[in-house]
């Protein structure tokens, strides 16, 4: 059985912030399929299409039949393992500082024999499930974990490395006055979060999240507007160094294509939160969270983006939050690269039409702020990049993908008789 | 000596004293809220773009951006549907012999202590005249309610119905461009109107009334307690913005010792 992970003791102000380490990031391009699975928590393998032959790892062509038709699909993540090693030195300093580190070699229900990473509470000849999962330098590896559950199976420091788990952490929501957040700073504190700070734009407008958050155990009411770069840096001086996770839940939106406004005042509005939001956050919290990602069990693991999952092809009856939603995406694309050498994830949920005010006149299936709030929990504990959060969102990303300009042609549907 | 030499002396010799009634033009500062659906009134946004460093390296300097009607500002007639068609009605046509002048100040204070939502009423207006004397013509009237000693939630004091702070009457408002012909109007509210005024016959009647007629509006001001009820000078000059319906400024008093 895994020991529980403890709260972190006070750190010592006169020892160094270990600096952040990664484990090697290169992969043929063919291997980045098991990458882009991890990203979204599925376990998926090369198969052949002509002969269908199920391989690992990753290969340019077919093993078996040297077809290069080789396709990714989800497979069954259950097998047994066969052999174990525990490694008590590397070369790498990523692993140097984590010794010891268990290794096993397990066959695959679906075939192949696989050479992965080992949580503490597998043993020889076990049934196990195969977890694919991001590391530290945003790859896809694989680690195999009991099959049934153990107690404090997340604890395992093996498996904690490939995660963002709240636990033990301290974590920043952008805005109170999000109708998620009450729902969202509640999961985190379930997931044992050591502390939520909110952050509440203009105090001199009240809103009634501020009561029911302030009475909260483990939650910190500090100003903060992210459309105003003193405020995003004056917070960001304070708990910047603190700040484990950032969760921004940042959203201006109101409804309409460019034709249904006469100005560009939303608009500009919708950039200056949703898009120029997240950059000032990142230009004032990003560097200090990239440097504390090897900082113990408090280490600063996750940004968290919240977007529409139009982000990929626009809505037209709400264009224009959508176009900003688009910028926002491809920001946090840019801010994987440049947080991707510290180690720190960037994390999109994606959802459909929320259950809000904005959303009133949209027919059912919303989001509820429960299941927004369980999706970001569930995706941090699995360190994914991309969480599809939703029946909407995972259908838009469906079609998206099966044919990106299918889906903007019937989105962008014409009225008849027009 | 000539009337400005008798001026600059007495600022020079302490005579004359200075008065600021301007807020801070700070990010935080409280705008008028209006419902969701509405275009909203930008708030005060200041944007380092450089500070003698790799983005310019001899210079600090800012970006700043916000709404006609942001901090302690000027409303000029345009800025109402009643005073769209009142000739030179814009910041940049208006006078500029508008933005000096004389100006009296009613006190208000201890009613809205008492009261959030006090109504300044023809009656209160009469008793002011009968301690201070008649309003001038062409004078500015400022409303002293204290108010700006307020800070956060307490100054816009927005509730489920609505903001609640002082303002005029539609028969107050009325009582001063029609049988005093005032200049303009100020408070130290966020609006020339009380927190309430939506409610009143017409909606907001110091907007209403006094743009129709094309008086001038001041509010967010500040220290109004410095200041003499009669016998100082208003300085308040708007920005010249082509088409402008308002414009934040510096309001300055000038106060005899």
């Amino acid at each position: 059985m895994t020991p529980p992970l403890r709260p972190p003791s006070k750190k010592d102000p006169q020892k160094r912030t270990k600096p952040p380490l990664r484990p090697p990031e290169a992969r043929s391009r063919a291997a980045l399929g098991l990458t882009a699975a991890a990203a979204e928590g599925r376990f998926a393998l090369q198969v052949c299409e002509e002969c269908a032959t199920v391989q690992y790892p990753p290969r340019d062509a077919c093993k078996a039949c040297l077809s290069t038709d080789l396709v990714w699909r989800d497979q069954s993540s259950s097998g047994t393992l066969l052999a174990e090693t525990t490694v008590r030195t590397s070369t790498k300093l990523y692993f140097r500082e984590r010794m010891p580190w268990r290794m096993g070699s397990v066959r695959l229900d679906v075939g192949p024999v696989i050479l992965c990473h080992l949580h503490g509470d597998c043993r020889r000849d076990d049934k196990v499930t195969i977890l694919n999962r991001l590391d530290a330098a945003g790859q896809g590896v694989l680690l195999a974990v009991p099959a049934e559950r153990t107690d404090n199976m997340d604890d395992d420091p093996q498996l904690r490395a490939l995660s963002a788990d709240p636990k033990h952490r301290r974590i920043l929501i952008t805005d109170l006055r999000n109708p998620n957040t009450p729902a969202l700073a509640g999961a985190l504190l379930d997931a044992g979060a050591a502390t939520v700070f909110l952050g509440e734009s203009e105090s001199w407008r009240p809103h009634a999240n501020r009561s029911t958050l302030a009475e909260l155990e483990n939650v910190e009411i500090l100003p903060l507007d992210v459309t105003d770069t003193a405020s995003v840096e004056k917070l960001a001086g304070e708990i910047g160094g603190k700040t484990d996770i950032l969760i921004n839940n940042a959203r201006f939106m109101r409804p309409g294509g460019a034709l249904d406004r006469g100005d560009t005042a939303f608009a500009r509005e919708e950039m200056d939160v949703n898009y120029l939001g997240p950059m000032r956050l990142a230009q004032a919290f990003g560097p200090g969270m990239c440097s504390r990602t090897g900082d113990g069990v408090n280490s600063a693991a996750a940004w968290v983006n919240i977007l529409s999952v139009h982000a990929l092809s626009n809505a037209p009856e709400y264009g224009c939050f959508t176009a900003s939603n688009a910028a926002a995406y491809s920001l946090s694309q840019s801010l994987r690269g440049e947080f991707r050498t510290s180690g720190l994830r960037v994390m999109n949920v994606f959802t459909g039409p929320t259950d809000d005010d904005w959303y009133q006149e949209l027919p059912p299936p919303k989001v509820a702020p429960n299941a927004l709030a369980r999706a970001v929990v569930a995706g941090l504990k699995q360190g994914l990049e991309d969480v599809w959060c939703g029946d909407v969102a995972n259908e838009i990303r469906e079609r998206w993908r099966r044919d990106p300009k299918v889906l903007e042609r019937e989105l962008t549907q014409g009225v008849e008789g027009a | 000596m000539t009337a400005l030499e008798t001026l600059v002396s007495g600022l020079a010799g302490g005579s004359v004293r200075i008065i600021d009634l301007t807020h801070t033009l700070d990010p935080d500062f409280p705008v008028i809220v209006l419902p969701p659906e509405f275009n909203q009134c930008a708030r005060f946004r200041m944007e380092e773009i450089s500070a003698y460093d790799h983005r310019g390296p001899a210079w600090k300097w800012h970006n700043i951006s916000m709404s006609e009607h942001t901090g302690t500002h000027f409303d000029a007639p345009s800025h109402w549907i009643s005073g769209r068609d009142v000739p030179r009605g814009a910041v940049d046509e208006i006078p500029i012999e508008a933005f000096v002048g004389p100006v009296v100040v009613i006190d208000c204070s201890s009613g809205a202590a008492e009261n959030e939502d006090f109504e300044l009423t023809p009656d209160f207006i009469a008793g002011w005249e009968a301690e201070h004397g008649e309003i001038p013509e062409d004078a500015w009237v400022l409303m002293r309610t204290d108010w700006s000693k307020r800070s956060g939630a307490d100054y816009l004091n927005m509730r489920e119905d609505g903001p609640h702070s002082p303002g005029p009457t539609p028969d107050g408002i009325r009582f001063l461009i029609e049988e005093r012909n005032i200049r303009g109007f100020g408070t130290e509210t966020v609006g020339t109107d009380g927190g309430q005024g939506a409610h009143y016959t017409p909606p907001y009647p110091a907007h209403f009334y006094l743009h129709g007629a094309g008086k001038y509006g001041l509010q967010c001001l500040a220290n109004l307690d410095q200041l003499p009820a009669t016998g100082a000078v208003l300085i308040a000059a708007p920005l010249k913005i082509k088409n402008g319906t308002g414009s934040p400024l510096r309001v300055l008093a000038m106060v005899s010792e």
